[in-house]
């Protein structure tokens, strides 16, 4: 019986390579024919019912009652559901947020009722016939309002709130959470330094504006299974908050997640998911959608957090660092949701990426009346880089060093310690000084002149550095499925979610360098079932190629082990001999010798029908390692796997007579660890890098002084648009993360970080004023060169 | 109350090259009769105001954003959403480039781009500029579909 035969090629030792290959996205044709389906594709089936929010129209208030009568008479009008009907308290680290608002409201936009109808006018006619009585309570709009000993409570019941995560509320105040930094010998920073500066900086609320509003539907089916169809970055965590929120067993709650149409870390808090359940359960489990309408999803769901932060930075003679002390007053609105976390990410990075021997840092997350804020590209580290890089320039000016040279010499480095005083090594921190010398080269730095006049226009470049680490929960993972098919593909099966930052496809390039395939032969669907696909813990903090990806090179190679085992029968020899690529298993020393996996991949069958083995599945998973929780008095602690470092430039050209400007240029040079496809990952650096020059030159909501905003749609609330874009330079340096898929590091949010600073710092030197509050407006520099007259 | 189902009038509109009629409410929106009504969930809403173009189609080959055209004034309109082009250079050309991330806004500037090219089959940068500054795209910087623009209108 002669079972092993020539493969009649030499290509067995051809090593295939995806990594590195700009290969188009899976999903191209669906998204250029219009025929993928979001979320909200689908409500137009018969049946469905539509609900619509009822939402606050003051930002601090007591509820003394509402009347719902009128709206339950408009006919299709099915269900109105109240927060006394709901009486709930979700949010995660802390829970102290109602679905639906009972007894006082906190913010404009706040849910005080939901109506469900046949048909979405019907709902939304309905909403503006809730009738809310009102008494008025005194508003507070900014952190450090919130902060002051006389200023009212925002939360009353602080103290009895449940808490899910390490978080550090202080009832009797508007603190939510708060994060120590203690490192070194303050005193001691003080004495050796003989500058000190002291600066301000402020970053306002703003919006994710993704151009797919939230939506959401729920159904519960009569054997109580929840089936809930959600826009999300978080399908997993949406389980578990429905399964705790209601008391419904884990199992029975299945989330679905299909493309979503930009997120931005706005998709990732729970809100509507509570809503349409609520929506379904009042109809008898009925399936309910819920989608927004751009106003109320730029007011009532979750924004962008804001910073108010002070700074004091102190350095040698010489220019070395010797301390700082930090304090930030994170705007994290009416509730905390992930703006608890965020303000201790906001500590564990408060120094930029500089040595500093001597740190001392609160970072608080306030309370004030102000729509919630939830995870941002960035998660807190574009506000905390806008006000640590503008008082590294003002040092940096006050010490008489080049801008630039100041941060390189000042650059943290292996053997170094951050503020939570983690060891710093090559892997876990990647090389900024490469950053910054290759930012240097790409700007012409040496030749630059900082600023240069032609009449009423002053052109100037501003240079920054950044640092982020994840900051993700000490257990977080993932797991991978890989299914073989008996024509020699694969599937892979995974829960990141694809919000189109390309994950999915960047996935199955990782996958197809392991197995030595092509990437066409693996497949990938673009949707996240809960009840199907391996649990990950959620598509944020640029985590999902780290997770997955370890995830799934285990899967891969448990397949690997499976296919040589069976192999190594019908070959006759040992699996050790054997190797996989290019669809087969061969022999290693005779390449020519193999066997198809297409004719493996659900088991061998001999020629007289008796068959050994069986489908070929490769299961792998992968959980962060080595994290640990910070220490409440110290900060001290590993706050995630590595640092992703880089730097930063923009040049602008200032019209002084206008004070308008026009971007030029705008740089980032990232340490990568590995590129896993060149133009996605140019492509994820520009998008971060506009959203953050679109944030920090036109993007703030504008708030009355009762707390109602005033520009929630895209006429007022101005985004980038086409031919804004300036030039952009992306270059990258690779320095492997060990833990890391062929060394990778998390890049999906960092080109965003410095853009704001880098922003600021350039506007500085044009207008010859000192420009720290965004936005960065044309009145916003006319006024503070007119404030400084 | 049954009174706001019950003025329905008839519309009759070509959309992609098939007759079709319908009775609608005088308050209906053209895309979401496309969408709800048709299936032609291609074209999205982000705005219904008008201001961010991903639900821009073809009415008499122009473009025009369907949040802001009532059903009824497209009676006798011959309508192109972006299930009516088939594999079109435009599509084609985005593809190449990756002129997209998630891809929501995406139907709306390849329609926005069609209809330029009806009107102008050689626009300049500034008349490019000019119209395809009515759609946002969030997720992408503008400098692929920039590329891709202009691919588009290079003349080959």
């Amino acid at each position: 019986m002669i079972v092993a035969r020539s493969l009649g090629n030499k290509e067995g030792v051809k090593i295939r390579q995806s990594i590195g290959k700009s290969i188009p996205r899976k999903e191209t044709w669906e998204k250029v024919t219009g025929t993928t389906k979001y979320i909200n594709d689908t409500s137009g089936e018969p049946g469905l019912l539509h609900a619509k929010i009822a939402i606050s129209q003051h930002a601090h208030a007591k509820i003394k009652s509402i009347d719902s009568s009128d709206a339950m008479k408009i006919q299709g009008v099915k269900a109105i559901i109240t927060g006394q009907n709901a009486p709930i308290l979700t949010g995660s680290p802390l829970a102290d947020r109602p679905p639906i608002a009972i007894d006082k409201v906190r913010y404009y936009g706040e849910p005080i009722a939901l109506i469900v109808a046949e048909q979405e006018y019907i709902a939304e006619m309905a909403a503006l016939q809730i009738k809310v009585e009102y008494e008025l309570l005194p508003v507070v709009l900014s952190p450090s309002d919130a902060l002051q000993k006389n200023a009212p409570l925002i939360h009353e019941h602080l103290a009895e709130y449940k808490r899910h995560e390490d978080v550090y509320p202080e009832p009797g105040t508007n603190i939510a959470n708060r994060t120590k930094i203690r490192k070194g010998n303050m005193e001691e920073g003080w004495k050796n330094s003989d500058h000190t500066i002291e600066v301000e900086v402020t970053s306002p609320q703003s919006d994710h504006a993704a151009i797919e509003m939230r939506c959401c539907s729920a159904q519960v089916l009569p054997d109580g299974r929840v089936i809930i169809h959600s826009a999300s970055q978080s399908p997993f965590v949406i389980r578990r908050a429905i399964s705790q929120s209601f008391q419904i067993p884990l199992h029975k709650v299945i989330v679905h997640t299909p493309m979503v149409g930009g997120s931005f870390g706005g998709k990732s808090a729970i809100q509507m998911e509570f809503l349409a359940f609520l929506a379904s359960r009042a109809v008898g489990g009925r399936a309910v959608n819920l989608v927004n309408s751009r106003e109320v999803d730029m007011i009532s769901s979750p924004v962008h957090i804001g910073l108010h932060a002070k700074i004091k930075l102190g350095c040698s003679l010489e220019g070395k660092m010797m301390a700082a002390e930090i304090l930030h007053l994170y705007d994290g609105g009416a509730y905390s949701d992930r703006g608890a976390v965020m303000s201790r990410s906001g500590a564990v990075d408060c120094t930029g990426p500089y040595r500093i021997d001597n740190v001392h840092c609160d970072s608080l997350c306030m309370y004030t009346n102000k729509p919630y804020s939830t995870s941002f590209r960035g998660f807190g580290h574009p506000e905390l880089t806008l006000a640590i890089e503008r008082a590294m320039d003002l040092l940096a000016t006050r010490v008489g060093m080049d801008p630039l040279e100041f941060r390189f010499f000042n650059a943290i480095g292996p053997g170094d310690t951050t503020p939570t005083q983690t060891l710093l090594d090559r892997s876990n921190l990647g090389d900024l000084p490469m950053c910054i010398a290759k930012l240097k080269t790409l700007i012409h730095w040496d030749e630059l002149s900082l600023r240069e006049t032609k009449g009423h226009l002053i052109k100037a470049t501003g240079v920054c550095c950044f640092w982020k680490n994840s900051n993700t929960p000490t257990d977080a993972g993932a797991g991978a499925a890989i299914l073989f098919n008996p024509d020699g593909s694969v599937n892979l099966l995974c829960g990141a979610v694809e919000i189109g930052q390309g994950t999915r496809t960047a996935l199955t390039q990782l996958l197809a360098e392991r197995l030595r395939m092509e990437e066409r032969m693996i497949n990938i669907t673009m949707e996240v079932n809960t009840e199907t696909d391996p649990y990950q813990w959620k598509t944020v903090a640029s985590r999902s190629t780290f997770l997955v990806g370890n995830a799934l090179l285990n899967a891969a190679d448990d397949a690997i082990v499976q296919l040589k085992n069976i192999a190594a029968i019908v070959l006759q020899c040992s699996p050790e001999e054997l190797d996989v690529g290019n669809g087969k298993v061969f022999i290693i020393d005779r390449p020519a010798v193999g066997i198809e996996i297409e004719k493996i991949a659900y088991g061998y069958k001999y020629p007289n029908g008796n068959t050994i083995g069986g489908q070929i599945i490769g299961r792998g998973s992968y959980a962060m390692r080595n994290l640990t929780l910070l220490d409440p008095e110290t900060g001290e602690g590993n706050p995630g796997p590595e640092w992703t470092v880089g730097a930063q430039a923009v040049e602008v050209e200032l019209n002084t007579r206008e004070y308008t400007y026009k971007i030029i240029k705008a740089v980032t040079v990232i340490d990568a660890g590995k590129v896993i496809n060149p133009q996605f990952a140019r492509s994820q650096i520009t998008g971060a890098m506009s959203m953050g020059l679109s944030f920090a030159s036109r993007e703030a909501f504008i708030f009355n002084d009762k707390g109602a905003i005033l520009n929630p749609q895209f006429r007022t609330y101005k985004l980038i648009r086409y031919g804004e874009q300036p030039e952009y330079f992306v270059d990258f340096v690779e320095t492997p993360h060990v833990e890391a898929p062929f060394g990778l590091r998390g890049i999906g949010e960092h080109g965003l970080i410095g853009m704001p600073a880098a922003l600021a710092n350039s506007l500085s030197i044009a207008a010859g004023v000192e420009l720290n509050h965004l936005p960065l407006t044309p009145e916003m520099i006319w006024r503070t060169i007119y404030d400084s007259v | 109350m049954s009174s706001y189902n019950s003025a329905l009038y008839p519309v009759e509109m070509e959309i992609n090259s098939e007759v079709q009629t319908i009775r609608i409410r005088a308050a209906d929106i053209l895309l979401y009769t496309l969408r709800d009504k048709f299936g032609l969930t291609g074209s999205k809403s982000g705005c219904d105001n008008g201001d961010c173009g991903s639900c821009t189609i073809l009415v008499n080959r122009q473009p025009m954003k369907s949040c802001l055209m009532l059903t009824i004034e497209a009676d006798g309109k011959q309508i192109t959403t972006i299930e009516g082009l088939m594999n079109s250079q435009v599509q084609n050309i985005f593809a190449q480039h990756q002129a997209f991330q998630c891809g929501y806004c995406t139907p709306g500037f390849i329609m926005n781009c069609e209809g330029l090219r009806n009107v102008h089959p050689i626009a300049d940068e500034e008349t490019i500029r000019v119209w395809l500054e009515s759609n946002i795209c969030r997720c992408t910087s503008y400098e692929e579909i920039h590329h891709a623009v202009k691919d588009i209108f290079t003349p080959k």
